[in-house]
């Protein structure tokens, strides 16, 4: 492990499309074009990483991006289509050296087996920094593209009722079986199961090699993994959570969920939450990063980031909404922001640049330097891995005689 | 009557979880590490290659009830090495074998489609089929497929991929910033698929990719497997590398074309090949003994009779006579996720030629495991090999061949410096790539999007 402490805060970047405003792609620095190439997914990584981030995430789905939470909105105005973000994030490690890479895997539709083998070798591939953000879909029309489960018609609006909860419930202890899956996978292997004994023949010892026999309500395997244990051991686990379900799974899977607290109270209610649920998973010893989302419009001036975010506004025709907070401003206020916010307990954020070629170099030019003068964020790079820059231990693995 | 000479196709195979692959040389590196696979890589790539083949693993082989501990085990995932390999690379295709039993369409395509844009063109698939439970215990539906519908999944599984590839025509996306129109049409990726094994509807979520679908190859042998060749894939990796076998192989395929409408140039035939190259052909051979020495410790010899014998072996000694006890012939198999012991489909007179060729021969265990498997395909010099790699290609033995060295990551180097510049100067390889994608490579045409819109 590196002597070196791990940054005081720790920030992150959430990289979808040309940004997160549903207009960003209209501005002249988005390069709407370029979306489906490898260059321009390399040029925001190397920017991210130019600013010392802990890590950028990348948005995916199993469907076409809809502003309707529970169908196709068939709208032809803003950024539709999207490049499998496990592959994206693969094609970029190679060309960076620090950041971690973390891309967002669906545990509905997909096989545990194959998301633990595919993070294990992207944490291969980046020598130490890949980690996954789980995420669920209720979707029925994501579901009718697999055609092996049906999920009835659902709105935000109906997610919120107890039948809606219920259905999330569900959703939701599935991913965390997922999980467990994809993180026991990772352990199948002993991290010196790879003898090469020339003596005896024997390529592994196999009783460094476990089955993981899990069995669940939605899927059993059986393992071991395909694939060695990654160089961190166990990849970094994220998740975003808005409510109660999932902030338990948060607690009880992951290594840094992701919140949206409109302002300082609520983010403390937010972290005592999940707090308690850490303690009653068990995990009241174990690092467990809480980092505020917010979506930035970041200006010298903040008259001209109010005034970007109203021309956007203005171009989609509505005033763009978010589950977390819109912040629009200056670096030196979007830091005494997250100084407050850091003082209920968050630890970090992730940052969801409004357009991505305008606010991520705001963020790593103007926010990252303000940090910096501020004492409160690193000035390089101190560890070789995304744990290591998270102050995360590798951890011992779980079927390893003790 | 001459005809003009065949361009030769070559590709490397990443050395394999078999005993091919020799790990106890001390020249040996990782199987697991991404800088073995950009070495790979880039010897390909430097040599003028078609294409980097990756297999995959979806379990662990076992023999007898024991994780198999004598090869190589354990591989990273095959896409996401092949979407880092896009990044050190610039021209080389990049052909990743993904199974169609235990995966789903829409995932499937989108990761392909995906592969092929962050590649500027250049993934390729090799469709492979599973049904066994063995490896279902490792997924959400366990042994859920038959036998006897592996290829009808897979048939239908690719024909459905190939449907949301062609769901988007190339033309959807305006990114008119000033208008404010990003896509033509809202109906962008629709597609609907109903059949036996999947019925799937929505829209699919990649636009069409560089090479519009990745060029498709089949690896099957069986007569399902050959139809399914002929009928629907642009590549065919073989185990037919020898000249008489390539000839009857090459000529089986090619004429089960015709009826599906095809030309003998819309599919090639890609043996997979190994070598053992010294200064020498001399040298080459002395190697090539070494070398199957290596592949066929006493050991392995055992583990391999037991394919045969389908018992535990493990008290005979492997440089002794073979096991006077005839092989059982119980279904349950003693090696599980294995494709090889299916070759074997009457054990007994195996046994019995076994015994035969052993007595004749004074062979042990040893000997007549190294003997009876499969020696390296190509043994000579440089020029031997160059000679006889474009003789079998002119000989229409094959279209080609997909190396598999038997050293990671250093195997393919010395082929790439002394034999590659021999076929070049005979004019039946490369020396430049001359298109950005794999497609250009293989001399295969682009597909054309289908274009079921209805004008309006």
């Amino acid at each position: 492990m590196s002597a070196t402490p791990a940054s005081p805060l720790h920030l992150a970047v959430a990289l979808d499309g040309t940004g997160w405003h549903p207009a960003s792609w209209r501005e002249q620095v988005a390069r709407p074009r370029d979306l489906f190439t490898a260059g321009y997914w390399a040029d925001l990584v190397a920017e991210a990483e130019r600013g010392l981030l802990d890590f950028v995430t990348f948005e995916d789905g199993l469907g076409l991006q809809s502003s309707n939470y529970g169908e196709p909105d068939g709208r032809t105005d803003q950024v539709r289509g999207r490049l499998d973000a496990v592959l994206t994030a693969s094609r970029i490690a190679p060309l960076t050296r620090h950041i971690g890479l973390v891309p967002t895997v669906i545990a509905t539709h997909t096989e545990p087996f194959h998301i633990s083998k595919a993070i294990a070798t992207l944490d291969y591939v980046s020598t130490g920094r890949a980690g996954l953000r789980v995420q669920i879909s209720a979707r029925p029309h994501e579901a009718d593209h697999f055609g092996r489960r049906t999920f009835p018609p659902i709105s935000l609006e109906e997610l919120r009722t107890p039948a809606g909860q219920e259905r999330l419930t569900d959703l939701f202890d599935e991913a965390a079986d997922h999980v467990e899956v994809v993180r026991r996978l990772w352990d199948s292997w002993e991290d010196d199961a790879e003898i090469r004994d020339v003596a005896t023949g024997r390529f592994v010892d196999r009783d460094k090699l476990h089955y993981i026999d899990f069995e669940g309500r939605h899927f059993s395997v059986k393992g071991p993994s395909i694939t060695p244990r990654p160089p961190q051991g166990q990849p970094l686990v994220t998740a975003l959570a808005h409510q109660s379900v999932p902030y338990r799974l948060v607690a009880r899977q992951a290594d840094v969920g992701y919140v949206t607290p409109q302002d300082a109270g609520d983010a403390r209610a937010i972290v005592a939450e999940i707090r308690a649920e850490q303690e009653a998973a068990g995990r009241a010893g174990e690092l467990v990063h809480v980092f505020g989302d917010l979506v930035v419009f970041l200006d010298d001036e903040q008259a001209a980031a109010e005034d970007r975010r109203a021309r956007l506004d203005a171009l989609a025709g509505e005033p763009y909404t978010s589950d977390a907070r819109v912040f629009a401003g200056t670096p030196a206020q979007l830091a005494d922001l997250l100084e407050e916010f850091a003082a209920e307990g968050l630890t970090g954020f992730r940052l969801r640049p409004a357009v991505a070629g305008h606010d991520l170099p705001a963020v790593t030019r103007g926010l990252v330097p303000e940090l910096q003068r501020r004492g409160l964020f690193r000035t390089a790079y101190e560890a070789d891995t995304l744990r290591g820059l998270l102050g995360l231990a590798r951890p011992a693995n779980r079927y390893a005689a003790a | 009557m001459s005809k003009p000479l065949k361009q030769i196709h070559l590709a490397a195979h990443f050395p394999g979880v078999n005993n091919t692959t020799v790990w106890s040389d001390p020249r040996a590196g990782s199987h697991i590490e991404f800088s073995s696979f950009a070495h790979f890589a880039r010897t390909a790539e430097r040599a003028k290659f078609d294409f980097l083949f990756l297999a995959e693993g979806l379990r662990l082989r076992e023999q007898g009830g024991k994780i198999y501990d004598l090869d190589v085990v354990g591989r990273p995932d095959t896409f996401t090495v092949l979407a880092a390999l896009a990044a050190v690379t610039e021209h080389l295709g990049l052909t990743g074998t993904i199974n169609s039993t235990f995966n789903e369409p829409y995932e499937v395509a989108r990761q392909f489609a995906s592969l092929d844009h962050l590649s500027g063109g250049r993934s390729a698939w090799n469709v492979v089929t599973s049904w066994d439970a063995f490896t279902g215990e490792n997924f959400r539906r366990g042994g859920f497929l038959p036998q006897t519908e592996r290829y009808s999944r897979a048939k239908e599984f690719l024909a459905t991929a190939n449907e949301l590839f062609d769901s988007w025509h190339g033309d959807e996306i305006v990114a008119d910033q000033a208008t404010g129109v990003f896509l033509r049409d809202a109906k962008a990726g629709s597609f609907v698929h109903t059949g036996q094994h999947f019925d799937i509807h929505g829209q699919f979520n990649v636009p069409r990719s560089p090479q519009g679908r990745p060029v498709i190859f089949q690896a099957g042998d069986s007569e399902e497997g050959r139809e399914f060749a002929a009928s629907s894939a642009d590549a065919i990796f073989s185990r037919y590398a020898t000249l008489t076998d390539g000839q009857a192989f090459y000529t089986d395929v090619k004429n089960r074309l015709a009826k599906y409408g095809r030309r003998h140039d819309q599919l090639l035939i890609l043996p997979a090949a190994s070598f053992a190259l010294a200064d020498t052909d001399a040298e080459a051979e002395e190697l090539a003994r070494e070398v199957r020495r290596q592949q066929v410790s006493g050991a392995t010899a055992i583990k391999h009779l037991e394919f045969v014998w389908n018992r535990d072996l493990s008290s005979y000694d492997p440089e002794g006579p073979l096991p006077d006890i005839d092989p059982d012939v119980s279904d349950d198999h003693i090696s599980k996720g294995r494709a090889q012991v299916r070759m074997y489909r009457d054990p007994l007179a195996t046994a019995r030629e076994w015994r035969e060729l052993a007595a004749a021969n004074n062979w042990s265990i040893r000997d007549l495991v190294i003997n009876t498997g499969t020696r390296q395909t190509f043994v000579g010099s440089p020029a031997t090999i160059a000679r006889t790699i474009n003789d079998y290609v002119q000989a229409d033995a094959s279209d080609g061949f997909i190396l598999v060295p038997h050293i990671t990551p250093g195997g393919l180097d010395d082929f790439a410096d002394k034999v590659v510049p021999l076929l070049q100067e005979q004019g039946v390889f490369r020396t430049e790539y001359e298109g950005p994608t794999l497609r250009h490579h293989l001399g295969l045409a682009h597909p054309d999007a289908v274009d079921d819109r209805v004008a309006s």
